[in-house]
């Protein structure tokens, strides 16, 4: 074996460079890439799948770093909703007392502060997410689309422990969920796509448009109110349910409340279609104008 | 489909990037505050004259529209295992092109094909979080670069190796010394495996020990596994050491595409970043001036690039109005930084520190001997002066010139140092062994 009696006397690294000839060859047949002004590349999707790590990747190291340096560390991702459960369930069931049928008020607001926190984190962090990563981007090409996702991806993983604090409460209040539970997978999809929509849209706006990082916290404000987080959709009076439906989580949380809870506040399914169909639209529209901006990213970060 | 022979990687094709300038700036905040500040200023015109025209005026807006071609027509064909060095002043298009070739910006128009795996180097360490201990930012550098899980970890023990930083592996990098960060990051970028590799001046950190050894490191990646490299560089005497041809790229055109050697000796000397020539052209001085002062080795006039086993011949014409009791000419050689290597005076060879001098025209020719400089990039400056005293005349860094790599021995063989003369050593066997 000449090339392993070479490398014996060679520092690691001329190791290294040995065996890289073997993964030379491998990807010697690898195909052309053509770059060219306004082409809508076809491997997108493609290169999408092969930068998956780095998807993964991006997602650990913010897991990692956000609590860095913190005394309870990951409890943190507990509590945060946590506390936020007790504070809704205190002003609008103990002070406003808002009607919650069947259900413990604390289940009827906790159904809906999971899919309403989600869409709000995985916004907040995504929208942000190309400016904070702007050093990445304009040294190294990868899809783009990867850095807003992996923010989203981050929300799924915060999702996922809200969802224990949720089993948590259901034991405490003997809460036994009907068959509609099988299904919350399906409206936790919409929840995905309704905020991978949005932070597609609002991580390209925004960097070109900085505006937008003032814009998306006040949003994020402003739609816990508007949407059926702290009160039931039931409360909207009937001839305005459509238009209220607009918004494309009053569908999100209404499914949710209703895989959870059972259908206490009656579930009003043509409102639900219709923020399905602008929930689709938005993701829809948001990979397009993400797709469209992405290759001036670099020039204008 | 476009058609390569299978010879080319890299096939651009009358590639143009534009840039809009000023109005760029303008655009980026429209949305919003641009459109309220244009809308104030419109009603405060209408208000009155409270303000000067300069600032409300609409004069000059339209000049603020300026288009600017980073790149403009450029094409060219590089081959597999090619080593292309891209040259040309600050501003020439060298950082835009490579930025198109790694497609991290889009041309404006014009088509590049790429056929292979690309990797990018425009720094090291992108993507480091400094909260993230050494180990982790291994993961995650490596993945940013293009490497896979298990590619990485593949190599992890190797990377650590080279960077010496295993003591420290699990510290966060923000706990590192800069001379440490550095090291782990070219660590991992040193052990990507692309067909293609596109490195910026990311040699332009660490110290000259670290540059050194990183131009080792590409230069080992480039020879001996025959990847294609494309690299930027000021530094004449790295890019001459690398690379076998070169991309010439001066405002956003390429002026020349070819072997490495003569176009980096034409670049030199163009004004690039070198000069063999320089004459008076300022007022002479009251009795003693500078006239000329040129670069040559053996018969060859206007040589900017040196082998290093080259002599280099630095000739000073100066003429004298007045007779002059005392003089001394002498003669400074810095390095890239600025740093000075040697001082010499042409009384060397008088035997005295000054010399009395008549009037007239006159030329003095110093000799740096060849094996002495080690590969990079040099400038000098001459001064006549009573000695250590009294200024009659100086030039700062008239010319500059390159010292390039030969092979064994001398200088060319990549030793360490500020210098590399061939000194002689005496062998022999010790008695009673």
């Amino acid at each position: 074996m000449p090339e392993n009696s070479v490398s014996r006397g060679c520092r690691p690294v001329e190791v290294a460079l040995f065996q890289g000839r073997r993964s030379l060859i491998r990807t010697m047949s690898r195909k052309s890439v053509i770059i060219e002004a306004g082409k809508r590349d076809k491997r997108y999707w493609k290169d999408i799948w092969e930068y998956r790590e780095l998807f993964f990747f991006l997602a650990w190291r913010d897991i990692l770093v956000r609590y860095k340096q913190t005394v309870i560390g990951i409890a943190w991702s507990v509590l945060r909703p946590f506390l936020t459960m007790v504070v809704f369930t205190v002003i609008f069931g103990k002070l406003a007392k808002f009607p919650s049928g069947d259900a413990p008020y604390p289940i009827l607001v906790y159904a809906a502060m999971l899919p309403w926190q989600f869409f709000a984190n995985s916004l907040s962090e995504s929208s942000n997410s190309l400016v904070t990563n702007s050093n990445m981007i304009s040294k190294v090409y990868f899809p783009r689309m990867i850095v807003p996702a992996s923010s989203v991806a981050l929300g799924i993983a915060d999702f996922l422990i809200s969802l224990l604090i949720l089993a948590f409460l259901m034991i405490w209040y003997h809460f036994i969920p009907d068959w509609r539970i099988v299904t919350l997978p399906l409206f936790f999809l919409l929840a995905i796509i309704t905020s991978l929509g949005a932070s597609l849209w609002f991580a390209a706006l925004n960097v070109r448009y900085r505006d937008f990082r003032y814009i998306v916290p006040f949003l994020v404000q402003f739609g816990l109110y508007i949407s059926p987080v702290g009160f039931a959709s039931g409360v909207v009076p009937e001839k305005w349910r459509l238009l209220y439906s607009m918004n494309p989580m009053v569908g999100v949380i209404d499914g949710f409340r209703w895989a959870i809870l059972g259908d206490v506040s009656g579930m009003y399914w043509p409102g639900f279609l219709i923020s399905f169909i602008l929930s689709a639209f938005l993701l829809y529209g948001g990979i397009r104008y993400f797709r469209g901006t992405e290759k001036v990213f670099a020039d204008i970060i | 489909m476009v058609t390569m022979s299978d010879n080319i990687v890299i096939k651009a094709e009358g590639i143009g990037k534009k840039y809009i300038l000023s109005h760029q700036i303008e655009k980026r905040e429209e949305l919003l505050s641009a459109l309220i500040v244009k809308k104030g200023k419109e009603l405060l015109r209408r208000g009155g004259d409270l303000i000067k025209p300069s600032f409300a005026g609409r004069a000059g807006k339209k000049s603020e529209l300026e288009e600017f071609w980073a790149l403009d027509e450029v094409s060219f064909e590089i081959a597999h295992g090619d080593r292309v060095g891209i040259i040309g002043r600050n501003g020439a298009g060298k950082s835009t092109l490579l930025k198109i070739l790694s497609r991290i910006t889009e041309p404006t128009k014009g088509r590049v094909t790429v056929k292979g795996r690309v990797a990018t180097l425009l720094e090291v360490g992108t993507g480091f979080h400094s909260e993230l201990t050494g180990r982790e930012n291994i993961y995650l550098n490596g993945a940013i670069l293009g490497m896979g899980r298990n590619e990485i970890r593949r190599k992890f023990d190797e990377i650590v190796l080279f960077s010496e930083v295993e003591k420290f592996l699990d510290t966060p990098v923000k706990r590192y010394s800069s001379g440490m960060y550095v090291r782990l990051a070219f660590a991992v970028a040193a052990h990507l495996e692309p067909d293609i590799l596109i490195i910026d001046e990311v040699l332009a950190v660490g110290d000259a020990q670290f540059q050194k050894k990183c131009l080792g490191k590409m230069e080992e990646v480039s020879r001996r596994e025959g990847r294609t490299v494309l690299f930027v560089s000021h530094n004449i005497g790295a890019v001459a050491r690398l690379c076998h041809s070169a991309l010439w790229l001066d405002s956003g055109k390429v002026v020349k595409y070819g072997d490495a050697r003569e176009l980096l000796d034409e670049y030199g000397s163009s004004g690039g970043t070198s000069s063999s020539l320089w004459i008076r052209s300022s007022e002479p001085g009251e009795f003693f001036s500078f006239k000329r002062i040129e670069l040559k080795t053996g018969n060859q006039h206007g040589a900017t690039l040196f082998d290093a086993d080259e002599r280099i011949e630095i000739k000073i014409s100066y003429a004298i109005s007045r007779h002059i009791n005392a003089c001394q000419i002498s003669l400074r050689l810095l390095n890239s930084e600025g740093e000075i290597i040697l001082t010499t005076a042409d009384t060397d060879s008088a035997g005295s520190p000054a010399i009395p001098r008549e009037p007239g025209e006159f030329s003095a020719i110093c000799v740096i001997p060849p094996n002495l400089l080690t590969p990079g990039s040099y400038s000098i400056s001459v001064a006549a002066h009573f000695p250590y005293n009294l200024l009659y005349d100086q030039v700062e860094q008239p010319v500059t010139f390159h010292v390039t790599q030969v092979g064994w021995p001398g200088s060319g063989d990549g030793r360490l140092g500020f210098i590399s003369p061939l000194l002689e050593w005496k062998m022999g066997k010790n008695p009673g062994s």
